[in-house]
């Protein structure tokens, strides 16, 4: 039972506990034994919650008995990156300072949204320090490690969730993307990734970053999974300021309406370059599954990497200036002197980028006009060994950290949906963005699905562990 | 510059009440030369005077 239930999707967990083939409790506890016999490896979880899991199971389960209607996601097990309020947790953010805060009073509402879909949160997920990262390493709680060879990263900032989806610890994890941290995990640990509009899903109860650019999102093994978790989170939220009052717009009975009439095109220009070769190959064979033969060029890419770095250590060293000046010496050391030259930075740059931010939008949105979907690499390669600090890009020798996200960076800017799409090369995999106009999730979880279907994205088994 | 920009880096960490300690500069300064070289890159692209900033509020 146990094995049986930790290999099965979210989607059929769902089904064969509602039909009483298993029962919730038998799902949790097979995660638990997962998580308890893997996590040694991967180190993706940073708090087991175990208990409360139990009694979720167990309550699910009496509705069953009861003959009451559950959720779509009945008896699901999910994790979240630590960065979730959870009830009786401090909500740590991959910090060292953070764990002294008061235990959280109540859920964020994405949690809340799923529990009342029939989840079961069995734990909290490892990140990079205030999720300042791209590479899932953290120098307080260790790095989270990839399934598919744990000497490698998992890719951050949602380090945690991407190892513990890729491991098939849990069928689905929520994780948060600033500039590219659940994208990047996706591709790292060859899983898929939904990196909804900006706006669309409420952040309330989460602990921010750069309120400008943050979002959360979901990862799972399958488009089915991601869907079903994805729909159960949809709606306003008068919690989260920018949250929108869209009303919930299903996917799930999208998915397969197929890819006919879409016009896709893949991102020529900036998304071409600084890319080793098993990226190209793999949007080669994303374009190539899609008939795929246009190229589009979002204009000044790169002045759009550009202003949502400068966006980002700005407000991220705002958010933490009193940390900054009463702790320093409490933070990773390199994300301290990020922050610290993010003080530095003169508002002029930030209000500069803040108009481009809104120039580059509309160019991006006449774009949409002629096509419905635009592919591009999610990272510029496979999972680089833990604590790599250079690769080579065109020639040139570049510090890792910062330049993982240099492709994911220029469209979570203007906040497109996206979703990440895991393409299984050996000996690693490597994702693919799909991307698509605002608010239109919708299609790139169609394509997402579509390529699924045809066996050009799939979350491959684990292979480290 | 580089004599420019530790200047900067020292008196802006004063101005700002960080506890810049001296093993920490070359960092510091390191990452705010990656940040200006990219803001640079925004401020040369001509936007005009009404352009309008993308920060979110309503009223």
């Amino acid at each position: 039972m146990s094995e049986t239930s930790a290999s099965m999707s979210a989607a059929e967990i769902a089904q064969a506990v509602a039909s009483r083939k298993i029962t919730a409790l038998a799902a949790t506890e097979a995660a638990l034994a997962r998580i308890a016999a893997c996590d040694k490896v991967l180190n993706a979880f940073t708090d087991v919650t175990a208990d409360r899991a139990r009694a979720k199971a167990r309550a699910i389960d009496a509705e069953i008995a009861a003959g009451k209607s559950v959720g779509p996601l009945a008896g699901v097990p999910f994790a979240v990156k630590n960065l979730f309020d959870v009830q009786g947790l401090s909500t740590r953010a991959g910090s060292k300072i953070n764990r002294e805060l008061p235990a959280s009073p109540r859920d964020a509402t994405l949690i809340e949204r799923m529990e009342a879909a029939g989840a079961v949160l069995v734990g909290a997920l490892n990140m990079g320090e205030y999720a300042y990262d791209f590479t899932g390493e953290n120098a307080h709680d260790g790095p989270s490690r990839n399934p598919h060879d744990p000497a490698r990263m998992a890719g951050g900032s949602s380090g945690g969730s991407g190892s513990a989806v890729g491991g098939a610890l849990v069928p689905i994890a929520l994780g948060s993307d600033t500039n590219g941290s659940i994208r990047v995990p996706s591709s790292f640990c060859g899983i898929f990734g939904l990196k909804p509009t900006y706006g669309r899903l409420s952040r309330a109860r989460s602990f921010p970053f750069v309120a400008s650019l943050d979002h959360l999102g979901p990862f799972a093994r399958s488009v089915t999974d991601l869907a079903l978790a994805y729909d159960v989170m949809q709606g306003p939220d008068t919690d989260d300021p920018a949250c929108v009052a869209r009303p919930v717009e299903p996917t799930m009975p999208l998915l397969a309406e197929g890819i006919g009439g879409l016009r896709v095109a893949i991102a020529g220009g900036y998304f071409q370059q600084n890319l080793l070769p098993e990226a190209v190959e793999a949007v080669a064979r994303v374009a190539k599954a899609l008939g795929a033969t246009r190229t589009v060029e979002l204009p000044e890419a790169a002045r759009a990497r550009a202003a949502a770095f400068i966006i980002t250590t700005t407000e991220g060293a705002a958010l933490h200036l009193d940390r900054l000046r009463t702790r320093p010496n409490d933070f990773d050391p390199a994300v301290r002197d990020r922050l610290f030259a993010g003080a530095m930075v003169s508002a002029v740059h930030v209000d500069k980028a803040q108009k481009f931010r809104r120039w580059y939008r509309a160019r991006a949105l006449e774009l949409f006009q002629s096509v419905d979907v635009i592919l591009a690499p999610a990272t510029p390669c496979t999972a680089p060994k833990i604590g790599q600090a250079n690769f080579t890009l065109d020639g040139v020798e570049l510090p890792v950290r910062p330049n993982i996200g240099i492709h994911t960076q220029p469209i979570s800017f203007i906040g497109l949906p996206v979703v990440a799409v895991p393409v299984p090369l050996e000996p690693m995999p490597i994702g693919v963005q799909i991307i698509a106009a605002p608010w239109r999730e919708d299609i790139a979880l169609r394509v997402a699905y579509a390529l699924e279907q045809m066996g050009v994205a799939n979350a491959p088994a684990p292979r480290g562990i | 510059m580089a004599d420019h920009l530790d200047d900067y880096v020292n008196a802006a960490a004063r101005a700002m009440e960080l506890p810049l300690e001296d093993a920490w500069r070359p960092a510091v300064r390191a990452n705010l030369e990656v940040a200006l070289r990219l803001a640079k890159l925004v401020d040369d692209f001509a936007l005009p005077d009404d352009a309008a900033s993308a920060a979110i509020y309503s009223a």
